[in-house]
């Protein structure tokens, strides 16, 4: 596995690297970053599997391993294995959870949150658990529900808007791209909002073009924002609980087709940085960068890939904005092909900066040009076969592979 | 000495005064005995009992409010100036003619009480406590700025002050200013959050949104509609169906004030502060009126007439807030009128001296395009999509 303590392996200039502190930077809970109460006790967890952050917990825990979610392996349960097993919208609930008892700013904004406990029953249970003082449920207002939890944050407190469904959020652009990414810098640094917005997007099932929207595309110019998908219900908790820490406004991205995945996850607490990549599987031929439910796509077409004698390497880029250059460049150097594979459209979507981004800083490395699997510049139809050709299949990817390679 | 009450007759400009029954001198700003004025237009309440027309203030009061206003007048002037020497440049825009709503409000509250406002907000940011050469700077775009010239006109900022700005966004403020609120009432502040709008913005539906939220939630938030009868060039009665705003809450109580008067806002305020506290939004309509255009690129004079704008001025018209509250203290003999010529030289003076400093702040490094996009610290460290600082060499 790639190491990536080395020099900045990228051109332009930047903070000298030591040999200790990679470009990563040890992700330290800062104690700036909460009000008093605070218990330093998670780990920060990398992708290679190394452990960094101030504070180990005082239970002397051993290393937790990076746990790859692929569809088949994840049902296995023998009960000897540590940790525990659970949903995707369950970790959510579960990260949820364990940041509002952690920090009493935390609250919850939006549609029936509250006592109907979440449309995708990621914050069932929370209102009885916290009142109804921190688990709000809105009117169908999103505009002025998600400038609350702006004007809210401003003050100190942690708000967690929920979008039903992130296209809904599209009433809200005003405030989220206004308000939210750029209150830090017109106020000169006095105010900061930490909040987080999140709710399920992209294309479900038949759910129709307005339900079946990447808002990510929307959203990625807006100066100030942080953005970050999960896949997996261990990066699903880990990206929840680091959104809600982070001083910084964050947009998570779940998927609605992903919330009943299965996984076990450590029992031990722990918090992922929201501007790593994750490596899903190791390889030497092609670089495959994907996020969210294509990663999935991608690794179904990896075993189609790997019995053609392919050798993919599978990264979940997770952080959408800003990416994560080291990990996807370090990738690029060992095999010099690159394959973006994404759900949101071709048009002005994350593909295509990514491209972008990959162009600038690693022109020099590739052999071959980009390919980029997006989905169609078209509404998503309700028609099912209509649905599956306007997102990328494993079979396109594995065309896509074939042609990179020759 | 017996606090001498004074009372004003009825609503004609030049009624017989009352004098004091104690022969006071000339009295100085440390004299705190209490006037009681009466407003010179009454309260309309809707769905709630108007408070009572009678103010009480101290001459010391009057006094800060006159240097007050003199204050903002004079530096909403000096903006103009700067704006046509080219010093200042984007959006101005001047809320001249509208002092007394700053100036009352903060007689009633405290800075733990949360403003905010829209982008007519250089007033309300030297009301708040922001001092001269912080709001020239931010106007001229220097280092020393408010929000360190990276804001402009629109967004001024002061956090320990409770004052969320600034914005530019017609009504977007306000469910920012509902969610100060919020907090407020999570935290158990015990203090309450004024969001301001104009006329122009009391028609966009966010506001309606907000209200209703805060309503349900019981939240501490009032709502001010500053209405100079414009929105930009458009009159009231064109933009809305039903321009008696402080009833547009319907559910929701609403006060109208005089809003040229800075006593009468001051007593609204107070009055709304405690309603808030304990029973949920109100909105409370200021009646009041800008001499300036709506920005410096409009002339003010396409939409109506100059002799409206010089009607509200006149003296004999009575409801400059700056005229009216030199008129109560030569009334009340609480300074002789030679004083109030010193403070608007004093006045003067200041904000000259303000912009000459603000003229010698540094403009800045082109290293500061890149500060404060994001905070530094847990789980953030670059600017870019590539996740790296983009140093731009600029020429």
């Amino acid at each position: 596995m790639a190491s990536l303590q080395m020099a900045a392996l990228l051109s332009a200039p930047s903070t000298p690297v030591t040999s200790d502190r990679v470009r990563l930077g040890p992700l330290r809970l800062s104690a700036s970053s909460s009000s008093a109460a605070r218990n330093g006790g998670a780990l920060v967890v990398r992708s290679e599997a190394k452990v960094s952050g101030g504070g180990v917990s005082a239970r002397g825990l051993s290393l937790i391993t990076h746990a790859v979610a692929e569809k088949a392996a994840a049902a296995s349960s023998a009960d000897s294995k540590p940790g525990h097993e659970l949903l995707l919208f369950e970790a959510l609930r579960e990260g949820l959870d364990e940041e509002m008892e952690r920090d009493p700013t935390v609250c919850v904004m939006g549609e029936d949150v509250g006592h109907y406990g979440g449309s995708y029953k990621v914050t069932k249970g929370l209102a009885t658990k916290y009142g109804d003082l921190r688990v709000l449920d809105t009117p169908i207002a999103e505009n002025s529900f998600t400038g609350m939890g702006i004007g809210s944050a401003m003050t100190g407190l942690r708000p967690v808007v929920e979008g039903m469904n992130m296209g809904f959020l599209l009433l809200a652009y005003n405030q989220i791209s206004n308000n939210c990414g750029m209150l830090h810098y017109t106020s000169g640094g006095q105010f900061k909002i930490p909040i987080v917005i999140r709710g399920p997007g992209g294309v479900g099932r038949q759910l129709g073009a307005e339900h079946s929207q990447r808002l990510e595309s929307y959203f990625q110019s807006i100066p100030g924002l942080q953005m970050v998908a999960c896949s997996t219900p261990y990066n699903a908790k880990g990206l929840m609980k680091a959104a809600i820490r982070s001083e910084n406004p964050v947009v998570l991205f779940e998927h609605v087709l992903l919330y009943n995945l299965k996984e076990r996850i450590p029992d031990e607490e722990y918090v992922l940085s929201l501007e790593e990549a994750e490596m899903v599987r190791p390889g030497e031929h092609v670089t495959i960068l994907t996020y969210s439910r294509m990663r999935y796509h991608v690794m179904q077409a990896a075993k189609t890939l790997v019995n053609k004698g392919y050798d993919p390497e599978v990264i979940d880029i997770r952080s959408l904005k800003p990416f994560d250059l080291y990990t996807i460049g370090n990738s690029i150097k060992k095999t010099h092909r690159v394959l973006i594979v994404e759900e949101c459209m071709r048009t002005g979507g994350i593909g295509a900066s990514l491209r972008s981004a990959i162009i600038d800083n690693f022109w020099d490395y590739l052999d071959a040009p980009i390919l980029c699997l997006s989905s169609q510049d078209v509404p998503t139809p309700y028609a099912g076969t209509l649905e599956n050709w306007t997102v990328v299949q494993p079979e396109q990817i594995v065309a896509a592979v074939e042609q990179l390679c020759k | 000495m017996a606090a001498a009450l004074l009372r004003r007759a009825s609503t004609s400009p030049s009624a017989s005064l009352l004098r004091p029954l104690s022969g006071r001198l000339f009295s100085s700003s440390s004299d705190e005995s209490v006037l009681s004025i009466e407003t010179s237009v009454p309260f309309t309440g809707h769905k709630i009992e108007p408070p009572s027309r009678m103010v009480d203030t101290t001459p010391k009061e009057l006094l800060s409010f006159f240097s007050d206003m003199a204050l903002m007048r004079r530096m909403e002037i000096a903006a103009d100036s700067l704006y046509k020497a080219k010093l200042i440049r984007g959006f101005c825009h001047l809320y001249d003619g509208q002092e007394a709503v700053a100036v009352g409000m903060e007689a009633a509250i405290t800075k733990a009480d949360g403003i905010i406002t829209a982008y007519r907000d250089h007033c309300t940011f030297l009301g708040r406590g922001g001092n001269l050469v912080q709001a020239f700077s931010e106007l001229m775009g220097r280092q020393a700025g408010c929000s360190n010239g990276k804001g402009g006109s629109m967004h001024f900022y002061k956090k320990d002050a409770s004052f969320y700005g600034g914005h530019g966004i017609v009504g977007a403020q306000v469910p920012l200013g509902c969610g100060v609120a919020f907090a407020q009432k999570y935290n158990k502040e015990g203090a309450v959050t004024f969001a301001l709008y104009g006329d122009g913005a009391a028609n966009q539906g966010q506001l309606f949104e907000a209200l209703n939220i805060s309503a349900l939630w019981d939240l501490p938030a009032i709502l001010v509609c500053e209405n100079n009868h414009y929105g930009m060039g458009t009159a009231e009665w064109r933009a809305a169906k039903s321009p008696a705003y402080y009833k547009r809450g319907d559910y929701v109580p609403g006060l109208k004030v005089d809003g040229m008067d800075a006593l009468a806002v001051k007593q609204a305020c107070k009055f709304a502060k405690e309603y808030a506290l304990s029973n949920g939004p109100i909105i409370l309509e200021m009646d009041t009126y800008r001499y300036h255009g709506h920005s410096m690129s409009d002339p003010g004079s396409t939409y109506r007439t100059r002799d409206e704008i010089s009607g509200v001025r006149q003296v004999s018209r009575e409801r400059d807030p700056i005229e009216r509250v030199r008129k109560l203290i030569l009334a009340h003999d609480i300074a002789p009128a030679s004083e109030l010529k010193d403070i608007e030289k004093e006045v003067r003076k200041q904000v000259d001296d303000a912009i000459a400093q603000a003229k010698e702040s540094p403009m800045h490094d082109p290293s500061e395009l890149f500060t404060n996009v994001y905070v530094k610290g847990y789980g953030a460290e670059s600017f870019g999509a590539d996740r790296k600082e983009i140093r731009a060499t600029l020429p």
